[in-house]
């Protein structure tokens, strides 16, 4: 597996869980300290710390040397990563629906020839 | 005719993929090459393989299985049920491919009918897990290396 494959498993295992995936969104308005972050759970300050680092580890985010407040940054461009990732996907269902385009136009044709022929006698 | 581009949206806070594509059709040619086998055959897998169909049955509660093959050989096969089908409208059918026994989809079609007799097609599936999913979504990638290697195979047939 490349460089890059493991990167993307780490990425879609940390984002497997809900809570993470709410920092996720919350970091992407802006950087937050942990403390700022736990506010809105019932979660301990240690849990949250927890999830943090879970995502630390696959990537995802980055914590600045700011020794008092250690705020958390969002990295967005492992999310690059994973849209290159699901564009691969996307490719190949573009490429079922112009064969369905194709099938459709050749459907009009033969409703149209029919449609000839039925005139023509 | 317009360009549509297929959109891809994938769940956040549940496994499901959603694609969601624009025809320059009326909803019911859509419908009809998704119901009739002999049109769904034409357009549906990936590029390299045929379609064989081995049951197919399109009415609520009905059933379905169709083959890839490549060469004349069977590469992968799929089965599942047509769980409702609403003539021109709307499509939920369950999906498995046989190499995985145990994993099932849901997919529900929708066929919303735009102006100008054009059609917008979304395909909303439903999976187990994420995990599921996401070897779902990587599977274009092995579609994309499978291809590779056959291109490689060719070449070296031309080589020697």
């Amino acid at each position: 597996m490349d460089e890059n494959a493991e990167r993307l498993n780490r990425v879609f295992a940390a984002l497997s869980d809900p809570t993470r995936r709410d920092l996720v969104a919350r970091l992407a308005s802006g950087d937050a300290t942990v403390g700022e972050l736990a506010e809105p759970y019932e979660m301990s300050l240690q849990a949250i710390s927890k999830h943090v680092k879970v995502l630390e580890e696959a990537g995802l985010v980055t914590r600045s040397k700011d020794a008092q407040r250690r705020p958390v940054h969002l990295d967005a461009e492992v999310f690059d990563l994973m849209t290159k990732w699901i564009e691969r996907y996307r490719r190949e269902a573009e490429e079922r629906y112009r064969r369905l385009d194709a099938l459709l136009e050749r459907m009009t044709d033969e409703k149209q020839t029919q449609a000839r022929k039925k005139d023509a006698s | 005719m317009t360009k549509h581009e297929t959109e891809i949206v994938a769940g956040e806070k549940a496994p499901t993929i959603e694609i969601i594509r624009e025809f320059d059709a009326a909803p019911e040619r859509i419908f009809r090459a998704h119901i009739d086998p002999e049109l769904y055959a034409q357009w549906v897998g990936p590029r390299s393989v045929s379609t064989r169909i081995i049951r197919w049955d399109a009415r609520t509660g009905g059933e379905w299985a169709f083959a890839n093959d490549r060469d004349g050989k069977e590469l992968a096969s799929f089965f599942g049920s047509f769980h409702e089908v609403r003539p021109n409208e709307r499509i939920v059918w369950t999906f498995t491919y046989e190499g995985q026994p145990d994993g099932v989809a849901l997919e529900t079609l929708t066929f919303e009918e735009l102006e100008r007799g054009r059609t917008r097609l979304k395909v909303l599936s439903v999976v187990q897990d994420f995990e599921t999913r996401d070897a779902m979504l990587a599977s274009g990638m092995d579609v994309g290396v499978n291809e590779g290697f056959d291109k490689l195979d060719d070449l070296i047939a031309k080589e020697s």
